[in-house]
């Protein structure tokens, strides 16, 4: 006997409501964000949106820099084998 | 004096059974074992004991505060780890997880540093039989480096603990500070088991080459008792804030390129090392106690996550992202507490690591450290990027690999299921930690700010992941492996004494020549006949000042003399030459002695 398969997550149309979801979300949040009282420790970080931007930044920022850095480490699996 | 047995004893000495019985009932007994340990552990009130006295030194348990929450830690993930591994038949693993687990506990509740340093070198070593047990080429090769990296911090930690028992006349273990060259050598010791960089290459070497289940447990315990020694030894060495920043920022880049999911793991278990580190370093109330919580809730998550992607390796042979894909069609299950362990890590909002981590960011923030508090920011950015994202996107989605395995077992799934549980407890219900925490808790992580700020950082982290994902930017995973500081010692060493070879094993051939030919042969000569030799000797210093009639018959005497020393008797020096000589040797004696 075997088990039917899921796949919720090859359907286009879920993939859609599930991003559409997370966008809405993510609109939501950035709009709270302008409202809620912030404690911040240094001024800045207490800016609208500093953590949204700093996130995204940062790592789109760390796969641009491991992308670079790549050519210089990478070696074939079987590099240390004798 | 009350008597007491040492928790520790519990596992190890217990473990010395485990050979003795068979099928389900050693699997009850290893399942006992860290309930006992436990009872045994609550049954000891809250002191320092002295237990024997060893070469004049008092050997101590001792029970506070700290040494409590990662005692408890360990017992659990015991446990944990043992229901996990309740398929394994693998005698040796068993017993060698065993005196590991009990070595750790061992180190936490060490009072003196000769005790701790036995403890120390024993979970060295039976982390060694961890790794080895799997058998393989690889494992083989690996183990053995590990042990040589281990056996070489433990000697720096020895000779620091003896250089310090000699200067303080102590061997209590207690705040140590970083001050004079013992304390230096004691923190180099201890930053090796922390991974701390450039030391670190072991971890993501070793612990991705033992067993599935031997992973689990190794993930657990060395780091954090490091992190317990750092943190009752050198609580505000300023030192550690920088060391404990580069360790969050830096395994990032390497989990991003790493193929290998348990070695991703690996990078992300130095990434929250490093953390603690931080608060560690920091030294206040607010970020030690953040530390402790967090090496806490990290044997939890780590491990949940080192027992998700283990569970697939086990149901499908590989561990390798761009092997996998699609699971969640028949994984379901362990996909639920991959993404528990996914969202604790990167402290998502009721997760554990939210109430946790955030504590030492604070404190940073407290403190007014800008650099510190951006890099912990984009350490954590990257933590959720490539944990939390990356190895449930590639096991579970990405493109179909056409696998499709069963379910994990029962037993894997009871033992994630209860860390996941107790990932969201943590984080729905932080209070309960925090009571055991070694300073009071006034921090309070649920607030507006706080929640809104940290969804945002992660889902804009998320946002860039898909976005670099869509546009194809993001580096494909290969079968590729990439260089780390271990190389230094893997490639760079024998390098080097293949260059170096050549001009040193000349030198050595020639210092051979002197030390072992030339300089024995001389000795051997002169020693047959001294006389002979020191007759040769004055002979051919005195040969200038001879008259030109006796240098001919001098010569042909010594040459005589040199041809067959051995043999040849010399005729007896006469009486006025001998004396002569004497005297000579008295007078450079009495220079030699008046002027010095």
């Amino acid at each position: 006997m075997k088990k039917k398969e899921s796949d919720f997550f090859d359907r286009p149309k879920n993939l859609k409501a599930m991003a559409a979801i997370l966008i809405a979300a993510l609109i939501g949040l950035l709009i709270f964000d302008f409202f809620v009282h912030k404690h911040p420790f240094f001024g800045w970080d207490g800016l609208p949106t500093f953590y949204a931007f700093y996130g995204f930044v940062g790592c789109v920022l760390l796969v641009v820099i491991a992308k670079n850095i790549r050519p210089f480490l990478k070696r074939e699996e079987d590099y240390y084998d004798d | 004096m009350i008597s007491m047995f040492p928790p520790a004893l519990v596992l190890i000495i217990g473990a010395l059974i485990i050979p003795f019985l068979k099928g389900r009932a050693r699997s009850a007994y290893m399942l006992i074992l860290p309930v006992v340990a436990f009872f045994v552990l609550q049954s000891i009130p809250e002191d320092t004991y002295g237990l024997m006295r060893f070469l004049n030194n008092d050997l101590s348990l001792r029970i506070d505060q700290l040494s409590l929450v990662f005692g408890y830690a360990f017992i659990l993930i015991t446990f944990i780890g043992t229901i996990y591994a309740l398929h394994v038949k693998d005698l040796g693993e068993q017993v060698a997880s065993y005196v590991y687990a009990g070595s750790a506990l061992g180190v936490v509740f060490a009072g003196d540093l000769i005790s701790l340093f036995v403890f120390w070198e024993l979970l060295t070593l039976s982390a060694t039989f961890i790794i080895w047990s799997r058998g393989s080429k690889a494992s083989q090769g690996a183990g053995l480096r590990y042990l040589m990296v281990h056996i070489f911090g433990g000697v720096i930690l020895l000779a620091g603990i003896i250089l310090r028992v000699v200067q303080t006349g102590s061997t209590e273990f207690g705040y140590i500070g970083l001050d004079t060259l013992s304390s230096y050598l004691i923190l180099l010791g201890f930053a090796i088991n922390a991974a701390i960089p450039p030391l670190h290459a072991w971890l993501v070497d070793a612990y991705p080459e033992a067993s599935i289940t031997g992973t689990v447990f190794l993930s657990a315990f060395t780091t954090k008792t490091a992190i317990y020694v750092l943190a009752r030894g050198f609580a505000g060495t300023e030192l550690l804030i920088v060391l404990g920043a580069i360790m969050t920022v830096f395994p990032i880049f390497f989990a991003v390129l790493e193929n290998d999911l348990r070695r991703v793991l690996c990078y992300s278990l130095i990434n929250q090392v490093g953390f603690m580190v931080v608060g560690i370093g920091i030294g206040t109330a607010l970020a030690l106690n953040g530390a402790v919580a967090h090496a806490f809730a990290d044997v939890l998550f780590k491990s949940l996550l080192f027992m998700a992607v283990g569970a697939v390796m086990y149901r499908t042979g590989t561990c390798k992202a761009n092997e996998l894909g699609g699971l969640y069609k028949t994984m379901p299950i362990t996909l639920i507490f991959c993404l528990v362990g996914a969202a604790s890590i990167s402290a998502f909002p009721l997760f554990s690591a939210f109430a946790t981590k955030s504590m030492i960011i604070s404190a940073t923030g407290y403190e007014q450290m800008t650099v510190i508090f951006l890099l912990l920011l984009f350490a954590s950015a990257g933590v959720f990027h490539h944990a939390g994202i990356k190895i449930p996107y590639f096991i579970f989605f990405a493109h179909d690999s056409g696998k499709r395995p069963q379910e994990a077992p029962p037993n894997m799934l009871i033992a994630m299921g209860i860390a996941a549980f107790l990932c969201i407890f943590i984080g729905v219900y932080p209070k309960t930690l925090y009571s055991i925490l070694p300073y009071p808790v006034h921090y309070v992580p649920y607030t507006p700010d706080h929640v809104v700020s940290q969804l945002l950082l992660l889902f804009c982290a998320s946002l860039a992941f898909a976005t670099l994902m869509i546009t194809r930017y993001y580096p494909p995973e290969l079968h590729a492996i990439n260089l780390d500081t271990d190389w230094f010692y893997r490639r760079g060493v024998p390098r080097l004494i293949a260059l170096a070879g050549t001009p040193l094993s000349r030198l050595n051939e020639r210092l051979g020549h002197a030390f072992l030919e030339v300089l024995p042969r001389s000795l051997i000569w002169f020693g047959q006949n001294p006389s002979a030799a020191l007759k040769i000797a004055v002979d051919t210093v005195l040969m200038p000042f001879r008259s030109e009639s006796r240098k001919a018959k001098a010569k042909k005497e010594i040459n005589l003399a040199k041809a067959s020393s051995a043999t040849y008797v010399l005729r007896p020096w006469s009486i006025g030459s001998a004396m002569g000589s004497v005297t000579l040797f008295l007078a450079a004696y009495l220079l030699f002695y008046y002027l010095f």
